[in-house]
């Protein structure tokens, strides 16, 4: 019985299937929002789970040349971190006792698994437009992760030096969401830039380039291993949202009437997500670089000395 | 009709294939994802790489060069996908029958198998639509 419960909590709930259904079904909301934004009317709701479904049917093709091994394991790497982080932090969520110390530093690592599985898949494949977007990718993360550990560092020092999801969450109960604060505003507004990094998603969309360099990492794979990047992608679309909502916006406790509002909130951070997506154009991956380490970095470090200062 | 092929005609990839064309139906293709028409109410998405594609949308004469070409990218597509050409040209070689610069024992349904054709000079983005309606009523059937 000890086994089978987080095993259980693993797979089934909060772990693998349902943030796959709630990450395709937050995908679908991009996608419509999209179109909406472009005046389409968009696919049916269903269209996600259609396209995973279809890509688990097709033949898997390993290119010439390609080492097969890293190629095939790298989407199940990202699959894997991003299952672990979403179980942590919904369980954290339902009941802030219950994680252990360090929690958040193991989520804070955990979420580059997907990049770097994006990384190594491309890599692995031989062919030299992956290359090039493993290349961007990886330059891409360098740029990105000071910004958000800075930013994550404004909840830790708001409650007090505690580094558990727990804890932070115990801490906002108390005092009201870190969001509401000088210091958490700021902190929000550089994460949500991070998270749209990290997303993949314009403007900072430069490993994948649809255009320039036709899918970047991607470019090889196809069938099964393309449904789990996929798949990844879309409960990656959950899990940030998730994570920002936990760490900076009072998480999401287990009331009907606070569930539904949690809901909203995560929502509203997507829809966020996907307006910035559809009104901007690709950056180029030095001006990317330049753009994190510059205003962004100075904006996040701004916010932990007012958080120093208790704003 | 199991559930895989509900899946694929449910979210058919289109890949573009421009086999020496003279742009004029890569133009209308193109037409089809705009929001008058907005293909992707139906799932289907244009996707840059043949890895991910589940339809090749084949347009213009296969010329003597692009022959191989065409071949070699017919294999490279994971399967099962479907070809469908798009145009007179592709479908029958229209204005350039007879031409020096076609292989005349080798139209594209020789090269590659053929499974819908749609005719037109260009063919309206309604043709192309119908086009693969029908060609999801064939899958659906077999």
């Amino acid at each position: 019985m000890k086994i089978i419960e987080p095993l259980l909590q693993f797979v089934v709930f909060p772990g693998f299937l349902f943030t796959a259904v709630a990450g395709l079904i937050f995908s679908w909301i991009d996608r419509k929002v999209t179109a909406r934004v472009q005046y389409r009317i968009g696919p049916p709701w269903y269209q996600p789970f259609m396209d995973i479904l279809k890509l688990l049917g097709k033949e898997t093709m390993i290119p010439a040349g390609a080492s097969k091994r890293v190629f095939l394991t790298a989407p199940l790497i990202g699959l894997a971190g991003v299952t672990i982080v979403s179980t942590l932090l919904c369980l954290a969520d339902f009941d802030p006792n219950l994680g252990f110390v360090g929690d958040l530093i193991v989520v804070f690592y955990m979420l580059t698994l997907p990049a770097l599985a994006i990384i190594l898949g491309g890599f692995s494949s031989a062919n030299p437009l992956a290359s090039l977007g493993s290349s961007r990718e990886m330059k891409l993360v360098l740029s990105y992760e000071l910004p958000f550990i800075l930013a994550l560092l404004v909840p830790i020092i708001k409650s007090g030096g505690l580094l558990t999801i727990g804890g932070i969450l115990n801490y906002q109960i108390a005092h009201g969401a870190i969001f509401a604060s000088a210091s958490g505003f700021i902190a929000v507004v550089v994460a949500m830039l991070c998270i749209q990094a990290k997303l993949g998603l314009v403007p900072f969309d430069i490993s994948e380039a649809e255009t320039e360099i036709v899918g970047g990492s991607f470019i090889e794979y196809s069938g099964p291993p393309l449904a789990i990047f996929k798949l990844t992608k879309a409960m990656l679309l959950f899990t940030l949202p998730l994570f920002v909502v936990v760490v900076f916006m009072g998480g999401i406790t287990l009331q009907a009437k606070e569930v539904a509002w949690g809901i909203l909130k995560l929502i509203a951070l997507l829809v966020v997500i996907v307006l910035i997506r559809n009104t901007n154009p690709r950056l180029r991956i030095d001006q990317a670089l330049r753009f994190f380490w510059g205003p962004v970095t100075i904006l996040a470090i701004l916010g932990v000395v007012l958080a120093l200062f208790g704003h | 009709m199991d559930l895989k092929t509900k899946a694929l005609t449910k979210s058919l990839w289109v890949f573009h294939m421009s086999t020496a064309s003279c742009n004029n139906c890569d133009i209308e293709i193109l037409d089809c994802l705009t929001p008058r028409h907005d293909v992707e109410r139906f799932g289907i998405v244009l996707v840059g790489s043949i890895r991910h594609a589940d339809v090749i949308l084949a347009t213009g004469i296969v010329n003597r060069n692009c022959r191989d070409i065409v071949k070699k990218m017919y294999e490279q597509a994971p399967k099962p996908c479907f070809v469908v050409a798009v145009g007179t040209c592709a479908a029958g070689r229209g204005i350039f029958h007879n031409s020096y610069i076609v292989n005349e024992a080798e139209p594209l349904d020789k090269i590659i198998p053929v499974h819908a054709y749609i005719p037109g000079c260009p063919p309206k983005p309604e043709a192309i639509i119908d086009g693969i309606v029908k060609l999801i009523d064939k899958v659906n059937k077999k």
